[in-house]
């Protein structure tokens, strides 16, 4: 019993540790890339100087994260005289933390074993094995919508409170975007659900671990390419950044919902966007890239085509999981700040004609289709 | 009798059903920043510049012009003093006053017996216009292409006085020669 609440409490420790630290990396990240992308340097004279001495580390200006976060704390925290006090301080907090508990159903690695992890604790642990993930919850994409869906009220609550006019326009904008989007995110979801005949995400990562048609990875984006699509879309549309940042629109609404929103307060709704970034990534991962799955790779090591098979030892397997399922993450962020510096904002027309008239239509075809095939294939 | 052929001052929209579907136009852009993106990391992991710019004060740009006016300099005689009268003439025709100059006696050379005590200019408010190099009788001050040092975390700091005007060596001048 106590030993599965150390390992509850180690998996909490790396989920939220992982989690705060893509948040502050992305930022970096972000710079970074866009940089690169527009053949510039970008950020690189933040340093941290070792006391003492005058060795100055740059790291290719990755305490930029820090110099930001130090700013935010130490700011004036500025409140409107007419801002309504329950909402306004509620609502950072509400955008924030469903974003962090989102995580507690995804899949991050394998099958952990502890007593052939620590040997020495091997008696203790006995037989027991745990699959890496937080919460083993049978509804788990129920989870990530039902959480994802409060991230809604935050932002509208941060926009009705700071009794402000580009606040509520901002607000009003974010409700009625997030919605739509929603919609369509649910459709193209439930063609996987389908497939998978599960929404237990854990299931559905173990059955993605095969091959099919001899090789290639029997991820979700194979069964469901357009699916995909559609959904890493909507779920950028969900996370309100460019192309589809219009409750935020710099140029026609200051910031948005948070425009009366200053300091670390403000600072949450920025840290929760990029968390997002990275929960978006870790839900892509899972649905539609197999998760911590390798071709290949089983907890007993890589199991080749040819019949033959690499031993590895159960250590090797656990790190390599997670650094595979980190590196996919990874991979779907870079795509995602890809795509936020490629494209140009929508009008706010589009926006909704873009996820009513263009998305949900494509999302049902889809659906659809997969209903028939899978019909298909269950009579033959 | 045909109308009158009217100029059209418009123009037709141009978007084909191609590029108003979106979704494939949005995909080429993707992979023009894609390719860009990865074509400037290969540069900066293959040890090269993958970018336009610089890093400002620590590199400065190759390619200014060369006749780009830029860091004065004072020209010195072969035995290392300015060749600067301290007659004032550049003081006085810049137009954004910026040179100060000092005057002071030097007895034991007849020939040249006014020189440069001090000569200072005050980069942040000057406005290189050049107007100093041309009014100057004995070509005493010249501008280099090269940019000055100028970042600093105040105006005080962006002084250049005698000794930094004279970094400049008569070796390279071939008139000197």
């Amino acid at each position: 019993m106590i030993q599965d609440l150390v390992i509850a409490f180690v998996l909490i420790g790396y989920a939220v540790g992982v989690l705060l630290s893509f948040g502050t990396v992305l930022t970096w990240v972000e710079r970074k890339q866009a940089a690169i992308m527009s053949d510039r340097i970008g950020a690189n004279r933040a340093y941290i100087r070792i006391p003492f001495t005058q060795v100055k580390l740059v790291w290719l200006g990755l305490f930029h994260g820090i110099a930001d976060g130090l700013k935010m704390m130490l700011k004036e925290d500025f409140r409107p005289k007419t801002h309504d006090a329950l909402g306004y301080m509620l609502a950072p907090w509400i955008v924030f933390t469903p974003v962090l508990l989102v995580f507690a159903v995804i899949p991050f690695g394998g099958t952990l074993d502890p007593g052939k992890l620590v040997p020495v604790l091997a008696d203790w642990f006995g037989q027991r094995t745990y699959p890496l993930q937080i919460a083993r919850l049978d509804a788990g994409l129920l989870v990530v919508f039902a959480f994802s869906g409060l991230t809604i009220i935050g932002a509208m609550l941060a926009g009705w409170s700071s009794n402000n006019k580009f606040s509520l326009l901002g607000a009003i904008r974010a409700g009625s975007q997030m919605i739509s989007y929603e919609v369509v995110m649910g459709l193209t979801v439930l063609g996987l659900i389908l497939v998978f005949g599960t929404i237990d995400l854990g299931s559905m990562v173990r059955q993605q671990s095969g091959v099919v048609l001899g090789f290639l990875p029997a991820w979700g984006i194979v069964y469901q390419p357009f699916a995909a699509i559609l959904f890493l879309t909507a779920a950028i549309a969900e996370n309100k950044r460019i192309p589809f940042d219009l409750p935020e629109a710099e140029s026609e609404l200051i910031a948005g919902y948070y425009t009366e929103y200053s300091a670390m307060k403000m600072g949450l709704f920025m840290f929760a966007e990029f968390i997002e970034i990275a929960i978006i990534g870790a839900l892509f991962t899972t649905l539609f890239l197999g998760g911590y799955n390798l071709p290949f790779l089983t907890d007993a090591g890589f199991a080749l085509p040819g019949g033959s098979t690499i031993a590895l030892p159960h250590a090797l397997v656990v790190v390599l999981q997670l650094a595979v399922f980190l590196a996919k993450v990874l991979v779907v962020c870079s795509f995602q700040i890809l795509i936020r510096w490629s494209l140009p904002r929508f009008r706010y027309d589009q926006l909704l004609t873009f996820a009513w008239k263009f998305l949900f239509p494509l999302a049902l075809a889809n659906l659809a289709a997969t209903v028939v095939w899978i019909w298909i294939m269950e009579r033959a | 009798m045909k109308p009158y052929p009217r100029p059209k001052y418009w123009n037709e929209p141009t978007m084909g059903w191609w590029e108003r579907a979106y979704i494939f136009e949005v995909t080429r852009g993707l992979f023009i920043t894609g390719r860009i993106f990865t074509r400037n990391m290969w540069r900066w992991m293959t040890g090269r510049k993958g970018a336009l710019t610089t890093y400002y004060p620590e590199e400065t740009r190759a390619d200014y012009a060369p006749l780009n006016r830029g860091k004065h300099i004072l020209v010195q005689r072969i035995d290392g003093t300015p060749q600067c009268i301290a007659c004032n003439l550049c003081a006085t025709v810049c137009p954004a006053k910026v040179i100060e100059i000092e005057a002071a006696f030097n007895p034991g050379n007849p020939e040249h017996p006014k020189y440069p005590a001090r000569f200072e200019i005050d980069y942040s408010r000057c406005v290189f216009c050049g107007l100093c190099v041309e009014a100057c009788p004995e070509d005493a001050i010249r501008m280099l292409k090269e940019v000055p040092n100028l970042p600093a975390l105040d105006r005080d700091h962006m002084w250049l006085g005698k000794d930094e005007l004279l970094t400049w060596h008569p070796h390279n001048d071939g008139a000197k020669r």
